[in-house]
């Protein structure tokens, strides 16, 4: 009997790892075809970084910063989304600039969405004057030092090429500083990170981040040094953001991929361990 | 004078970079940092134009050589189309380098991210293993953690998720911190180095 379980584990441990990615496939794709109403808490450091939006006063001025490219889509694009709408909708006035040169088309898909809600429509918002994609600029931390000087001259055009002398909201807008806010969403490098040594501290801003779960880690001691005054890391801090607004999308609907693809990732280490010590004395 | 000039530029700009933080208060410098700024972004946009010589002289060489012909030419060809269709109609919606961005270059990118659940779940049953107590309390913690960021776990017990955050705010954040002070001190070092003209290798050759 024991020789038996012991050849089995063996033979576990050999495990064609097709066989893994199938049950992984089925793990991520089945709830994600049929949803599964998983309920949750919301972080404290979303919490914070939902505060931070929610205390500003109506008309302030909040700078976005979208650092990513279609790899972090599924874990940032529902972030974006939803603080689109969350902006537009508290009345708070929206520049927008980007470091990544695959994030532009991402984000003016983000703003139209935003602009289309119900809710949003109602406000009757005007391009140029409650909110203005500036676009993309390469320079990583040169840039930022560029719009902590004068963002003018570091975006002298808007996305669509207009001079930004001419756009009524830039006229408040003229150094990183003059924004009540700073949000970051960051896909890696230049990032969270690089903001918050090149220009938070240097240029006294008010910082909120959202970034890829894998760099979590790496930015949490920005928000326990209150650099940062609110994270929310990957698709989980993505969904606490959409619960905190109340606009549930699809980083909400993939915590159920996400929790079952975490259990059998742990259930796999598991096993793999029992197995590998049942079996250790045997290969001896 | 190949080595002296580019050493005198390091050298002049590093330590111009160092003194502006310092400059407060002197109506030239404001105007100073933005053309030394917009100067540093001009010449990393050029950077683009080094990265399309090297990414076609090697495609070309090994396509020459006949290998991955396939594959090579297909890169070489995506490469000259999006410049193309670029500088043909613009990247604003509804151009046609929008609708490729969109329709290929966002789902083949997430397509290739998307492996990395496959390949972790895979790497972890083959080499985690609890061997020694260090490997152990990695285990035990990256466990908790992956249990602690999901709802699943929540459901489970109620404190996995503050077990997760203790995890990633005290001992993760020691770590962490002692890593940036000691990579924060290794940049200075570095820094001082190129700017001194002691570290030589940006110039090549040494």
């Amino acid at each position: 009997m024991k020789a038996l379980l012991l050849r089995a584990l063996s033979r576990f441990l050999a495990l064609d790892r097709r066989w893994i990615f199938l049950l992984m496939a089925l793990c991520i794709v089945t709830p994600l075809i049929l949803p599964i109403g998983l309920p949750f808490t919301p972080d404290p450091a979303v919490r914070n970084l939902h505060r931070a939006i929610e205390d500003l006063p109506e008309g302030s001025v909040v700078l976005v910063s979208c650092d990513y490219d279609p790899g972090s889509k599924p874990e940032l694009q529902p972030f974006t989304e939803a603080l689109f709408r969350h902006l537009f909708r508290r009345k708070l006035k929206v520049v927008v600039s980007c470091l990544w040169a695959g994030a532009p088309p991402l984000v003016n898909q983000a703003i139209a969405q935003a602009l289309e809600a119900e809710e949003v429509k109602v406000l009757g918002l005007k391009d140029k004057v409650d909110y203005v994609n500036l676009g993309y600029k390469d320079g990583r931390q040169l840039v930022m030092l560029g719009m902590g000087e004068n963002i003018h001259s570091t975006f002298p055009k808007s996305n669509d090429g207009t001079p930004v002398s001419q756009i009524p909201l830039m006229q408040r807008m003229r150094k990183l500083g003059d924004s009540q806010l700073f949000v970051n969403v960051s896909g890696g490098s230049p990032g969270t990170k690089e903001w918050v040594e090149t220009a938070q501290g240097r240029f006294g801003l008010r910082m909120v981040a959202a970034c890829t779960a894998v760099m979590a880690p790496d930015n949490i001691p920005y928000y326990e040094a209150g650099q940062l005054l609110g994270l929310a890391g990957g698709m989980k801090g993505s969904a606490d953001y959409e619960q905190l607004v109340g606009l549930p999308g699809s980083a909400t609907r993939g915590m159920a991929a996400q929790s079952f693809g975490h259990l059998l990732i742990i259930a796999f280490i598991a096993l793999g361990n029992v197995a590998f010590f049942m079996t250790r004395g045997r290969k001896r | 004078m190949k080595k002296e000039i580019p050493l005198l530029i390091a050298f002049l700009l590093g330590t111009w970079m160092i003194l502006e933080n310092f400059l407060t208060g002197i109506p030239w410098v404001g105007p100073m940092k933005e053309v030394i700024t917009n100067g540093g972004i001009v010449i990393m946009a050029f950077t683009y134009v080094l990265g399309i010589y090297s990414i076609v002289s090697v495609n070309v060489a090994r396509i020459r050589r006949g290998q991955d012909v396939v594959p090579k030419v297909a890169l070489l060809a995506a490469l000259a189309l999006m410049v193309a269709l670029g500088f043909w109609r613009g990247h604003e919606e509804g151009t046609p380098f929008n609708w490729l961005y969109l329709n290929l270059y966002v789902p083949l990118q997430a397509t290739m991210f998307s492996l990395l659940a496959f390949y972790i779940a895979s790497a972890a049953f083959r080499a985690f293993r609890a061997r020694s107590l260090e490997a152990t309390l990695l285990l035990v913690c990256a466990i908790l953690v992956m249990v602690g960021r999901i709802p699943v776990g929540e459901k489970i017990w109620a404190s996995f998720p503050q077990v997760s955050d203790w995890i990633m705010n005290i001992p993760n954040l020691a770590g962490k911190r002692a890593i940036m002070i000691g990579a924060a001190l290794g940049a200075i070092s570095t820094g001082l180095r190129v700017i001194l003209g002691l570290e030589r290798s940006y110039l090549g050759g040494e």
